[in-house]
């Protein structure tokens, strides 16, 4: 095991990516996300990379794509009024399958907002966000410790399967401190013929382009991506059981929410109520098999969420509509207690 | 199977978040699971800041803090907002010069520290805060007081290590108390 | 057989898209011409711009990137900051950089950003069919100004080279016309060097290129020259707005 360090999740992330072998980052500074920017303004110069500090998220969305259309590993990273403006560049990033990382510090909404912990860009993660038909690889992470883990393991996946990982993370796991230990970052090399290096009259002229004025062609090269989007739902769901073995009642959290969640189904199962938790680290691909078997012999599943109930629909399309679902949740910035989980918990036992 | 929690509170500036930071710090050189989440934000700047820092034996679940078992409150705002959810049995450790106020209730430990004049006293009036923290080791079980100056040294920066023998003499000035 | 007259190696064979009498095929033959005596094709990376132009990466035979509307001149410096002994340019119409894209133009002059940028100035859209550009001229009707462009409504149309000169950061900026032999010339020479400045890291380099568009002028080809001569260069003057080195050379 390597050294355990204290770090704040925010710059966990960033030095994970430096440990990824990310060497580009293009930004604009947000509440409450500013660490990486920061950790990486001081770190990039030192180790030949760059940070550039752009002049909007839109041009840093779309620095993000030229950079990423040379191969390199690159990344940027905001707060939810900041992804909105980035769409535009992710849907021109999915259109012509080039790979990178993105992060979503969230922070309540919508418009401007506030600047406190939120899970309310789970639709505009998982859903889309820009126009046109694509996804993005959506991982949340829930500890300092996965902020650092899924940063590498998000940019292996881009890689893999030319698209966007957001780590769709939330101000609070940004701003904690935990100790987290540094393992050697596992770099999945992948082949890039598509990259724009300068042809060095030895090839064909590369297009990275997302425009197709044919139709058809434009149907080809969408039905080609969702084969592809089909292997990663096929492999690439992960998630966490916890007291699931014998659970009648079953908590779907991600996140923060999660760790609300844990402490409530602990409480709960000191009551002798036989509770457990799913916690998806993938939102999209969902973890869609693991909710079906759950729903096989849990009675009821409540849903935790730092939103107005967006996650829930995947609950209730994962299970099929089988068992009722029922919503826990703050908004705004807020935060369920454990108490408030455990009432819903003992709520759904009751079958209310 | 223990787990403490701490919730620190005062204005900005006072220092909280280095308390914080040094508890997490203790907690990690001794081997503890542990979380460390600041208030974030405008607040930070001349408002009202806190810190909450989890210490355990076991994985932490969410570093946020509903109901501290120890409450270190700076300033009189911090204590109001915050002294009705400490746990029963729990623990205030405040700052008696900045405080001019009793607790009324009856089912949890107040200690009245003096912080700020016993800072300025021993001629470093910003270590009110280590005066309070040293006072929190005290009362504490999860940590042991033993190896200060090593968690201090593995978090301030070296340029800063004129600053370590000072914030050592205010832990142990609280830690007697 | 002597040739007398080829394409440019740097064109694709595909054919061009452009209407009649469009000079896009004409600054595109000067870029690719350039990139051809410089010798840089096979480390050339070109943005293609959204507007007439967007398919440019059919057109140019170095390896292409289709930008995000007025999003060029960031998706270059992506580029350019990973592969920074590669020579990068882009190639944006007046809607794509002096509207929608110009916080993207201003911040990457600010920054010298080491690209090389043809900002063509035909002072319309032509692609979604004649709507008014931020360089339309006062009184111009288009499809978006019917009765003529009312500066007192919408507001004066943008000198880019002027307002781009005054920044301390760009390296070259200059103005530059395709209506007639002398000016095709002249315009060819400040192409190459934009590209020349580029590989000698001298920093951002902009030809503005004041063209024409006959089709949503409503002009034929000759009278839409005729147009940019009596018209357009009066209010956009040809010249060269900046150059840092030969100022510093006290040329």
């Amino acid at each position: 095991m390597a050294e355990l360090v204290l770090m704040k999740g925010n710059e966990a992330i960033a030095e994970a990516a430096i440990r990824a072998g990310c060497r580009h980052y293009f930004g604009y500074p947000i509440t409450p996300q500013t660490e990486i920017a920061a950790y990486m303004a001081k770190k990039m110069p030192k180790i030949g990379g760059v940070f550039l500090q752009a002049e909007s998220e839109v041009a840093s969305i779309n620095m993000v794509y030229g950079a990423a259309a040379t191969g390199c590993r690159v990344m940027t990273s905001s707060s939810s009024p900041g992804i909105s403006l980035k769409a535009e560049g992710l849907s021109y990033i999915a259109g012509s399958d080039v790979p990178a990382l993105v992060v979503n510090v969230q922070r309540g909404g919508p418009g401007l907002g506030g600047i406190q912990p939120s899970q309310s860009d789970y639709f505009q993660a998982t859903k889309g966000g820009g126009h046109g038909d694509y996804r993005m690889i959506v991982l949340a992470p829930a500890s300092v410790q996965e902020m650092a883990s899924l940063t590498i393991k998000g940019f292996n996946l881009a890689d893999k399967y030319r698209m966007t990982s957001m780590i769709l993370a939330d101000g609070t796991i940004g701003q904690m401190m935990e100790p987290i230990s540094f393992e050697d970052a596992e770099i999945e090399k992948y082949e890039k013929p598509w990259a724009l290096t300068g042809h060095e009259n030895k090839r064909k002229h590369n297009i990275v382009n997302s425009l197709y004025l044919q139709p058809d062609a434009l149907e080809k090269t969408n039905f080609e991506r969702y084969e592809r989007y089909k292997v990663v739902e096929e492999n690439e769901p992960m998630w966490e059981e916890y007291m699931m073995e014998d659970a009648e009642i079953c908590v779907v959290a991600f996140g923060i929410a999660s760790r609300v969640a844990k402490n409530a189904v602990v409480a709960a199962r000191a009551e002798g109520i036989k509770v457990g938790l799913i916690r998806p680290i993938t939102l999209w691909p969902f973890p869609t098999k693991a909710l079906r078997a759950a729903a096989v012999k849990c009675k009821a599943f409540v849903s935790v969420e730092l939103n107005m109930g967006q996650m829930i629909e995947d609950v209730r399309l994962a299970t099929e509509c089988k068992r009722p679902v029922t919503l826990c949740n703050r908004a705004g910035g807020m935060i369920p207690s454990p108490d408030q989980v455990l009432e819903s918990i003992r709520a759904a036992q009751k079958g209310e | 199977m223990a787990a403490t929690s701490i919730l620190l509170a005062g204005f900005g500036g006072q220092g909280v978040l280095f308390a914080g930071k040094f508890l997490a710090y203790k907690g990690l050189s001794q081997g503890k699971q542990l979380s460390w989440l600041p208030s974030y934000g405008p607040e930070m700047r001349g408002g009202t800041a806190n810190c909450s820092v989890i210490l355990s034996d076991t994985p932490v679940g969410s570093p946020i803090i509903t109901e501290p078992d120890v409450l270190v409150a700076m300033n009189l705002p911090s204590l109001q907002k915050f002294v009705n959810s400490v746990v029963p049995g729990g623990k205030i450790i405040l700052d008696s010069t900045l405080i001019d106020a009793k607790v009324e209730r009856d089912d949890i430990e107040v200690f009245y520290v003096p912080a700020t004049q016993l800072a300025k006293d021993a001629g470093f009036a910003t270590l009110s805060n280590m005066i309070l923290t040293g006072k929190v080791l005290k009362e504490i079980d999860i940590v042991s007081y033993e190896g200060n100056k090593e968690t201090l040294e593995s978090f301030i920066p070296a340029k800063k290590a004129g600053l370590i023998d000072m914030n050592l003499k205010a832990l142990q000035i609280g830690y007697e108390l | 057989m002597a040739v007398v007259f080829e394409k440019p190696k740097a064109l694709t064979n595909v054919p061009l898209h452009y209407c009649p009498g469009c000079p896009h095929g004409i600054i595109h033959r000067l870029v690719a011409e350039a990139i051809d005596e410089l010798g840089i094709e096979g480390k050339t990376i070109g943005v293609a711009p959204v507007g007439c132009a967007v398919m440019a990466y059919d057109y140019f035979a170095c390896d292409m990137i289709e930008a995000a509307h007025g999003r060029a001149p960031a998706t270059a410096t992506g580029i350019k900051r990973c592969r920074p002994d590669n020579i990068v340019f882009t190639y944006q119409g007046d809607g794509d950089l002096a509207s929608i894209g110009m916080a993207e133009t201003v911040h990457s002059a600010a920054r010298n950003e080491n690209i090389t940028v043809i900002f063509v100035n035909n002072a319309i859209y032509g692609m979604t069919g004649g709507q008014m550009a931020p360089t339309s001229l006062p009184g111009q009707v288009t499809q978006t100004s019917p009765y003529g462009r009312d500066v007192n409504h919408c507001g004066w149309p943008i000198k880019v080279s002027e307002m781009l000169a005054t920044l301390e950061g760009p390296e070259y900026i200059a103005r530059v016309a395709v209506n007639n032999v002398k000016n095709v010339n002249n315009a060819k020479k400040a192409i190459k060097k934009a590209f020349q400045n580029q590989i000698e890291g001298k920093g951002f380099s902009l030809v503005e290129v004041v063209s024409a568009c006959p089709t949503n002028w409503g002009m034929t080809p000759q009278k839409a020259l005729e147009w940019v001569e009596s018209d357009m260069l009066p209010y956009y003057p040809i010249g060269v707005y900046k150059d840092r080195t030969a100022a510093k050379e006290g040329k």
